[in-house]
């Protein structure tokens, strides 16, 4: 009887555990579909608004037009204030200065990667790759702030000595900056891809009497060709989604030009400037910028996707 | 081998590779080269124009206290500095005398009288802080003051200096930079308002992202089947962490403040933001840290009769705290410099008192950044470097705790 008391207290115990251990389970389920419900509540939230512009937008006129000027004019006869919504010429703005930035980063990025991986010294490398991740630290905001009162002045100048006009609000000094803050992001990610081509590759081209240098551009560096690519993919994602540098440096005004010494703007400073400040939630204007918002998210999900799957490629041809 | 037996063919070959190889290595040093000196000279330019900040001019000043102002502080400030130049008669020039010192003079003068009685004198000395201009002029070496021709007219300059002979201007520590808030006035524009925003937003992202993070991922590593849910839940992990920052802003004006109603421009729906940010982060973090203990450290909790929840809970988890604190820590940091989702939650209104609670209107450090850079007038110049700078040392101090707990963690295994 005693035995069947004690049987009925441990039944009745690894219930109760069983009870709490099977809420606590459904709370971590629930932390888990967060993420999904977070990533839904963007996509729909997003797209929600982005129909709503497009009653008022067609498509075809948002994503074909040439001119992008939100504001719509008080007076007929007022210029530049048609209120037209053409994705055209914000798109290339955001070319422009990405492919800058990528100019940049991209060499200097796989050179660092290239030397911290293979020539620096174990010293060397504890020494600087910290301080190269601090650059990937520093706040966006600093580095706009940098970029708008220290090197657009200096930018100015320069082509002033060569008696060349620069816009003040130039897509090369938003560009420069921009590119020197995604380094870090390249110069990492292609260290890990760089460091993950196998030993044999490398040393049976020692082995041929290849240099180190012929070993890298010949044997390394087409072996890792499609992580680089997916690095690379990455840092451009990074780039287009990229703000506050270009919020602070870069123009308003959307002229449809490939020259780097022009003022150009960019979807996410359009967003900014549409959002930011009083406004009513209805107005075309406002539903313009989750339209651009809704551009913005699939291209940086496209990159994504696209880069994952070469990374994930990549992976299986080695293992 | 004797380089003599090669022919030369080969010699000339082989001198050109070598060369090669040591332009190679020179293309890699420049480029490491060109980083650290952007590093360098950013750091630098921000240090030259913040480091000033620290100490600012102060101008010891008698005012006297006269029954007919009633409490009309401004005028009293007005008349007390009128009378120390009696030449001054022109309306114009008057104008141009008053715009030498702080606008804030009157409050500090109200705030003064409310503490301490007026003496039976009637004269009350006061500190109060020279306008932005004025004070920058002070601040700079005689010698060099001639720059100042646009800003200044001769007159105020020479009324300065005046000033200056009479031993009434004092070089003290700038407190008002830490324990104000913004203003539109740049010589008593404070950081602590943004300071305090950060901190109240910081928390809410720590006591969202923290436990839902590290509960997630104790489910995805320890108690999902790797099915098809398992994987779905893992791309969206990855998405998230892709997704532009700008975007999460937008999610938070849609969902958080339009559908939900939280209030605007509060540290509550900037710290869900940046909590949901901070989000993959830690999974990530956290994932990496359970698996890197040792599994027989689960296997003899499971061995001794623990249950599976057991086994995570005592053993599992408390293990891995360090990695997933270093992780958190990372996160926060870089939570802690995000401006853009800020942007669109509204949390860039010009806020001019200090926060009081999580649902009260604030800024944060690098809103207030952006606000300040965005400002036309020079005096902020030097107040968005400094505040640059207390944004750094916050960050250096986050990351370092981060290195130092992995350095510690690293001991363990």
């Amino acid at each position: 009887m005693n035995m069947q008391a004690t049987m009925s207290l441990r039944r009745g115990g690894v219930s109760l555990r069983r009870v709490i251990e099977g809420t606590l389970k459904a709370f971590f389920f629930l932390s888990a579909s967060v993420c999904v419900l977070a990533t839904f509540g963007i996509f729909f939230s997003i797209i929600f608004e982005a129909l709503r512009f497009f009653q008022q937008v067609s498509p075809v006129a948002f994503f074909f037009g040439l001119e992008w000027s939100p504001q719509t004019a008080i007076r007929t006869d007022q210029v530049g204030q048609s209120g037209s919504f053409g994705l055209v010429p914000v798109l290339a703005g955001t070319l422009l200065i990405t492919s800058i930035a990528i100019a940049i980063a991209a060499p200097i990025g796989l050179l660092i990667a290239i030397y911290m991986s293979e020539y620096a010294a174990p010293k060397t490398r504890n020494l600087t790759k910290p301080l190269i991740e601090m650059l990937a630290g520093i706040p966006t905001v600093v580095y706009g702030f940098f970029a708008a009162l220290t090197l657009a002045p200096i930018v100015r100048d320069v082509g002033r000595y060569f008696e060349f006009e620069i816009a003040s609000e130039s897509a090369l000094a938003a560009g420069l900056v921009m590119g020197v803050m995604i380094i870090p992001f390249v110069s990492s990610l292609c260290d890990d891809v760089i460091r993950a081509v196998p030993l044999s590759l490398r040393e049976g081209s020692y082995g041929l009497g290849a240099t180190q240098s012929e070993t890298i551009t010949l044997t390394l560096l087409p072996a890792a060709l499609p992580g680089i690519a997916s690095a690379l993919l990455l840092a451009l994602s990074r780039a287009i989604g990229e703000t506050m540098i270009v919020v602070m440096a870069a123009g308003l005004a959307a002229n449809l030009t490939l020259n780097p010494f022009d003022a150009v703007t960019t979807v996410t400073v359009q967003i900014v400037s549409l959002l930011v400040g009083d406004h009513e939630f209805d107005s075309t204007k406002t539903l313009s910028a989750f339209a651009l918002a809704l551009t913005l998210f699939m291209i940086t999900l496209l990159l994504n996707v696209v880069a994952l799957r070469i990374v994930h490629k990549y992976r299986q041809r080695y293992e | 081998m004797n380089s003599a037996v090669l022919p030369q063919r080969i010699r000339t070959r082989l001198r050109r590779r070598h060369a090669a190889e040591k332009r190679f290595r020179c293309y890699g040093v420049v480029a490491l080269c060109f980083a650290l000196a952007f590093l360098f000279v950013l750091l630098a330019t921000i240090i030259i124009n913040g480091a000033g900040v620290l100490i600012h001019k102060r101008m010891l000043f008698e005012v006297v206290v006269s029954e007919h102002h009633g409490d009309r502080y401004g005028a009293m400030i007005k008349d007390s500095w009128k009378a120390q130049f009696p030449e001054v008669t022109e309306r114009r020039q008057r104008r141009a005398l008053y715009g030498l010192i702080s606008r804030d003079a009157e409050f500090l003068l109200r705030e003064r009288l409310a503490d301490v009685p007026v003496p039976d004198n009637g004269i009350v000395v006061l500190s109060v802080p020279f306008s932005s201009d004025a004070g920058e002029f002070l601040e700079t070496d005689p010698d060099k003051r001639d720059s100042f021709s646009k800003r200044l007219s001769t007159e105020q300059r020479g009324w300065l200096e005046r000033i200056e002979a009479g031993g009434k201007v004092e070089t003290v520590f700038n407190s008002d930079f830490f324990l104000n808030a913004d203003s539109r006035e740049p010589e008593v524009a404070g950081i602590l308002g943004a300071l305090i925003g950060s901190m109240l937003t910081m928390c809410v992202t720590f006591l969202f992202s923290f436990p839902v993070g590290v509960m997630a991922a104790v489910y995805l590593e320890e108690f999902a089947a790797k099915g098809r849910l398992f994987r779905f839940i893992e791309v969206n992990i990855n998405n998230l962490a892709a997704v532009p920052s700008i975007v999460f802003g937008l999610l938070g004006l849609a969902v958080f403040i339009g559908l939900f109603g939280v209030p605007r421009s509060t540290p509550l729906v900037g710290g869900l933001v940046l909590g949901l940010m901070t989000l993959p982060t830690i999974i990530i973090a956290t994932r990496a840290a359970l698996q890197a203990v040792p599994s027989s450290l689960r296997y003899a909790a499971l061995a001794l009769g623990a249950t599976p929840m057991q086994a995570v809970l005592h053993q599992g988890l408390p293990s891995a705290m360090p990695g997933i604190f270093t992780g958190a820590i990372i996160g926060m940091a870089q939570a802690l410099g995000e401006t853009a989702p800020l942007l669109m939650i509204g949390m860039v209104a010009f806020v001019a008192d200090i926060p009081d609670g999580f649902t009260s209107a604030s800024t944060a450090l690098p809103v207030q950044v952006f606000l300040w850079a965005d400002s036309p007038e020079r005096g902020f110049v030097e107040k968005t470097s400094a505040a640059i700078l207390v944004l750094l040392a916050f960050l250096a101090v986050m990351n370092s705790a981060a290195i130092y707990l992995r350095k510690k963690f690293e001991l363990k295994w």
